[in-house]
């Protein structure tokens, strides 16, 4: 099944013709996304021929491209002064998911696209995130496809690099789907959505979730999952050696009174019952032990 | 008024209204506002105004923070702000072309200066191991592990330097330019996962910078490289075999031999 993305998604990038949305739709057709079509008003009606032999139609429009193809989800690389215009195309078209990788994105946007969405059809993951993935079925935004394979374990994110580092580092067990949530002040998809969805999912048996200094995301997480979540999570958060009242990278990383700690979040994490790992290495050897012990009551059932 | 310690002591003196950002604080907001406050009725006919005056300067100035603290009445009863601080996004300079000459230049660190020239994302910290890393989480990571690795032997890691995709050369050169500038860096872990970005044109990238560096290339550097193309990148490294230069497979072992190299430099 996964979360929010499966191989049934028919995805379409706003933003295509521009040569980061080249690039990126090349390697999503490489791994196996269904792109049905680009959006880029001043483009309408041609095709786009891609390496792998796909030729792509362009629409002038979202709604266009959505009654031709019948696409379900838009992956956006638009800049970010024009970012707002194109999520609001978006959630006026009435699209059910919009994964927004752009970076750099004005907050005020972020706020006022993100208001409005509320009470409509439009998931927003992002801004300022590598999109997802659910490997061997579908990839909507830029998450190497060749880091991991398919798998049962559910991963959420803040960051992009750093999500990499613990694919690769638990590779050997594999994926259900993989969220880059995306490290600005304001995001459409929290750690929450994305637990709550891995509860109710099928095929994901334990969760990972990566977060960093600045906001209460996780602590808000760990109240979640203290009350809502069943299968076992591991957590890591990036940013104990971070000072204080330095944004360090992401735009909402930032630690501003006593909030917004890396160990504040730890230890919220830890007393809902998630065990947190110091470094991604050590947060992999813990999840490795709960996919190795769930492994284990599957063979021997008592 | 500390409000940041008031939050935590004594929530219930604080009053926290929504306020829905496409609508902003009008004067329906405002009044909502003061009455959750508590003032008497005349005061709190002054303090509307006030109120939609700051949602102006919030939304019109893409503000991230605008703080008046403390507000007061004086003895003739006028509201009066006697503080302020504000803080701008960024990310909407491109549309605030006047917030670039609201900046304090002089109180900025010259090595932070000299980064934000070059357009690198770098945070000078107080230690002794250079950090160049590829995404901002990787990056923050990275300063824990070494920080961790180092802890008994008096290795800190130095700075926050996310390159982002940035595998060229000359993004690696000033990269290196500006943790070598600073005195305290006694080496520097250079940790790059590939995803878009190749290890090959990493590697690359560190050779090209060494060789531009020169004699200033003074400092031993430890490279950890992954994802990518990753074979390919270790042996470009392999091949350029420059003395100052190490290359470890892990990322918990690379942290480990840049603190331990940085704590055996005089």
């Amino acid at each position: 099944m996964a979360i929010f993305l499966t191989e049934n998604s028919k995805v379409i990038v706003q933003g295509m013709t521009g040569s980061e949305g080249m690039k990126h739709t090349t390697r999503m057709l490489a791994s196996g996304t269904k792109i049905v079509g680009g959006v880029n008003p001043r483009k309408a009606g041609t095709t786009v021929d891609f390496p792998d032999g796909t030729a792509v139609p362009v629409f002038g429009t979202v709604k266009e491209a959505m009654d031709a193809t019948g696409a379900d989800v838009s992956v956006l690389f638009v800049p970010p002064a024009f970012t707002k215009a194109a999520v609001i195309e978006a959630i006026d078209a009435g699209i059910g998911l919009a994964v927004v990788i752009t970076e750099g994105v004005a907050v005020k946007d972020t706020a006022e696209f993100y208001n409005y969405s509320l009470g409509k059809n439009t998931r927003i993951i992002g801004p300022n995130c590598p999109g997802l993935i659910s490997p061997g079925k579908s990839n909507a935004g830029i998450i190497p496809a060749n880091i991991a394979g398919a798998g049962r374990i559910g991963l959420v994110s803040k960051s992009g690099t750093l999500t990499y580092q613990m694919m690769y580092e638990l590779r050997d067990f594999g994926f259900s789907t993989g969220v880059g949530i995306g490290g600005d002040p304001i995001i459409g998809t929290t750690h929450i959505d994305c637990l709550a969805a891995f509860e109710n999912d099928p095929e994901t048996d334990a969760i990972v979730m990566i977060g960093e200094i600045g906001g209460d995301a996780e602590e808000r997480a760990a109240a979640y999952i203290k009350d809502n979540v069943t299968k076992p999570v591991v957590g890591y958060v990036a940013g104990f050696t971070a000072p204080e009242g330095k944004t360090m990278g992401h735009a909402g990383a930032i630690v501003s009174g006593s909030s917004g700690t890396a160990a504040a979040k730890k230890e919220a994490l830890e007393a809902a019952g998630v065990k947190v790992g110091k470094t991604p290495s050590e947060a992999a050897a813990l999840m490795r032990e709960i996919m190795q012990e769930l492994v284990q009551e599957q063979t021997d059932p008592i | 008024m500390d409000i940041e310690t008031l939050a935590v002591e004594r929530p219930e003196a604080l009053a926290r209204i929504a306020v829905d950002p496409n609508v902003g604080i009008d004067t329906a907001k405002a009044q909502e506002i003061v009455d959750a406050a508590g003032f008497d009725a005349e005061t709190g006919a002054k303090i509307v105004p006030v109120l939609e005056k700051l949602w102006v300067v919030y939304r019109d100035e893409d503000a991230t923070l605008v703080e008046v603290n403390p507000l007061v009445k004086t003895e003739d009863g006028e509201i009066v702000a006697l503080d302020g601080k504000v803080s701008l996004d960024a990310n909407a300079d491109f549309r605030q072309p006047h917030h670039a000459g609201l900046e304090d230049k002089a109180a900025a660190d010259p090595l932070e200066a000299a980064a934000k020239a070059k357009d690198l994302n770098y945070v000078k910290l107080d230690g002794n191991v250079g950090i160049i890393g590829n995404g901002a989480g990787l990056v923050m990571s990275t300063l824990d592990v070494v920080a961790y690795a180092g802890d008994e032997l008096g290795s800190k890691p130095a700075n926050f330097l996310d390159i982002g995709g940035g595998a060229s050369a000359e993004v690696m050169t000033n990269g290196l330019h500006i943790i070598l500038g600073d005195e305290q860096v006694k080496s520097v872990f250079v940790n790059v996962f590939g995803g878009i970005t190749s290890c090959d044109a990493v590697a690359n990238g560190i050779v090209g910078a060494l060789q531009a560096l020169g004699d200033e290339a003074t400092k031993p550097l430890v490279v950890r490289l992954d994802g990518n193309n990753v074979e390919e990148g270790r042996r470009i490294l392999a091949d350029f075999n420059h003395p100052l230069v190490t290359i470890e497979e892990t990322m918990d072992g690379a942290a480990q031999k840049a603190a331990e190299l940085a704590a055996s430099a005089n």
